[in-house]
């Protein structure tokens, strides 16, 4: 049949499909070779791959190191999720105004937004800056909150709106029929039926919050208690002496949440993906 | 449903219009205005007009945006390449599949940040396992320090972006190819044609606006790049891997030079919205259309 390969395709598609893996897996696979080490082990030469003084201390002695590591993992997830809550208060009933009405300037809004996407958090650096320190709001979490979903906003929102442009109009009518009222509609008619929709937009959105919360972190927050886990780790990085091992095994465990979330959630991501979800 | 003078659609735009404008539009509009200053630490700012930008263009600011566009085009070439080859294989219909799927992702899906330490340790020279595993197999003959070097550092950070890059790129196009219709393949199929002719000849045009769009994404994405190579290099070694992003920011928060960083954001943003609109432009114009897919 159509989808039967010969054998030398085959061996072309998993030599194809090793050498991905290797290249996208190696650094995980060496930071965790690296923090089995005992510290003076790691710096050797030559270099080995396996070795037999190999052993869990790091992961015990980055405890000490690192006494803040459960907080900076809790500060990466709520950062993250009050993110996506915050973007999605906004993304959602915006989303709705531009897919189901016509108004002035509706147009102009949407290319507004639209080259919005094109500016990045680093080039409004130096008015963002100012902006956090006389609302107040550095060395806050919310100093890393608001700026991280303001910038999500746009492309939430083009997501967004193409998956109401899916939903038919008629569902409204009916409810206006009803006697509902349109806050109600949205509320209680649209939103159960955009939930999947309303998912791959937070799922996107809650992934580029997590991954990138390194820039206002570093601007934004000298407090150490409010880090997320990059800048967490970045200061144990900047040392004089970097201690490799537990830092491996700090970034290993420190990571290992959100790998296990999205074990659980692939089957939403992928079909997230497939609806035209991007994200850096 | 809609009436005239409706307040309705404005009062649902109002809380994602309220958060842009205070993020995005007014720190816009303040780049602008301090761009003409010479904002600095000091108490009293005056307005300078053009000077900002003369300075900048007599430092040298040309080799800054050589290598920033050199830095992009290579890390977006390969992460559209790529991305193309590993869709490819993640669609292939073989055994093991579903894995496949799921261990491409974890580069996407960790911070940026821990993704970048973990390179950092596989660049060093003495210790890393790159340097180690070239000594190994004699391809050199003693440690190589990949952040020493301008060629090999920004190589590395290349790499290492494209690392980044290449899951999220490699699932926008399976998600494309899995929404091309199964009877192309089938139609061709039964008049002979090869895996490789249906790749070229149904795959790949029908993949183009989907290409195109990533690459405009991608392009300013990476464009836009600051955490790997900050952490990676901070900019060297002797501003080897110092992009337009990494200069700017160096100017202003670690210089604080507010107004000379401010002109070089507005260089930056005006470059964008220019390469955008010659990159949109050309679409338009090869495919006559009126435009990419969304």
């Amino acid at each position: 049949m159509i989808d039967r390969y010969r054998w030398y395709e085959l061996v072309l598609i998993y030599a194809g499909i090793l050498l991905t893996l290797i290249f996208l897996l190696a650094p995980f696979l060496e930071a965790f070779m690296v923090s089995l080490r005992p510290l003076e082990m790691i710096f050797r030469i030559p270099y080995r791959f396996f070795t037999d003084d190999m052993s869990v201390d790091a992961y015990v002695a980055m405890w000490s190191s690192v006494p803040d590591l459960p907080l900076y993992i809790f500060n990466s997830f709520f950062i993250a999720v009050s993110v996506t809550v915050l973007a999605l208060a906004c993304i959602i009933p915006a989303a709705y105004a531009v897919s189901r009405f016509t108004f002035f300037g509706r147009d102009a809004i949407l290319a507004a937004f639209l080259g919005i996407n094109m500016i990045g958090a680093a080039v409004l650096i130096i008015p963002l800056y100012k902006l956090m320190l006389s609302a107040g709001l550095l060395n806050t979490y919310l100093a890393m909150i608001i700026p991280g979903a303001a910038f999500s906003v746009p492309t939430g929102i083009f997501l967004m709106r193409s998956y109401f442009l899916r939903i038919p109009r008629e569902l409204e009518e009916a409810a206006y029929v009803d006697g509902a009222g349109r806050l109600y509609t949205l509320w209680r008619v649209i939103l159960p039926v955009s939930l999947p929709g309303i998912m791959v937009v937070a799922i996107t959105t809650f992934i580029a919050a997590y991954a990138q919360q390194f820039l206002f972190a570093l601007t934004f927050n000298a407090v150490d208690e409010y880090n997320p886990l990059p800048m967490g780790l970045y200061q144990f990085f900047g040392r004089e002496r970097v201690l490799w091992n537990e830092l491996m095994a700090a970034s290993l465990t420190g990571i290992l949440p959100v790998l296990l979330v999205y074990l659980f959630l692939q089957r939403h991501i992928v079909a997230g993906l497939t609806s035209g979800a991007v994200k850096e | 449903m809609t009436r005239r003078r409706d307040l309705f659609p404005y009062l649902l735009l109002l809380p994602a219009l309220a958060l842009t404008l205070a993020i995005v539009a007014w720190p816009l509009a303040e780049t602008f205005r301090l761009s003409f200053t010479d904002a600095s630490m000091k108490p009293v700012t005056t307005y300078v007009g053009f000077a900002n930008y003369a300075k900048i263009f007599r430092s040298g600011f040309e080799e800054i945006i050589g290598r920033t566009l050199l830095w992009a085009s290579l890390s977006v070439s390969l992460k559209i390449l790529l991305g193309l080859l590993v869709a490819v294989l993640l669609n292939a219909a073989v055994p093991g599949r579903a894995l496949f799927r799921i261990l491409v992702m974890p580069p996407w899906i960790v911070p940026i940040a821990i993704g970048v330490f973990m390179w950092s340790w596989m660049y060093n020279g003495q210790f890393g396992m790159i340097s180690g595993l070239l000594q190994r197999f004699g391809l050199i003959s003693e440690p190589f320090e990949f952040m020493a070097y301008s060629t090999s550092s920004f190589i590395a950070t290349v790499v290492t972006d494209v690392w980044i890059g290449v899951p999220l790129v490699s699932l926008y196009f399976l998600a494309a190819m899995q929404g091309i219709s199964k009877e192309l393949y089938e139609a061709a199929w039964v008049d002979g044609a090869s895996r490789l002719y249906r790749f070229r000849r149904v795959t790949l045009p029908l993949l183009l606006p989907s290409i195109a769009t990533m690459a405009l994404l991608s392009a300013i994405w990476t464009f836009n790049s600051f955490d790997i190579i900050w952490i990676l290099t901070e900019g060297g070694p002797r501003g080897a891997t110092t992009t337009m992003i990494i200069d700017t920011y160096k100017t202003a928060i670690s210089r604080f030079r507010y107004g000379e960083g401010a002109a070089r954001a507005v260089l930056i943003l005006l470059f964008l919205s220019a390469f955008t609109s010659v990159y949109v432009y050309l679409l338009l114009r090869l495919t006559r259309k009126g435009g990419t897919h969304d």
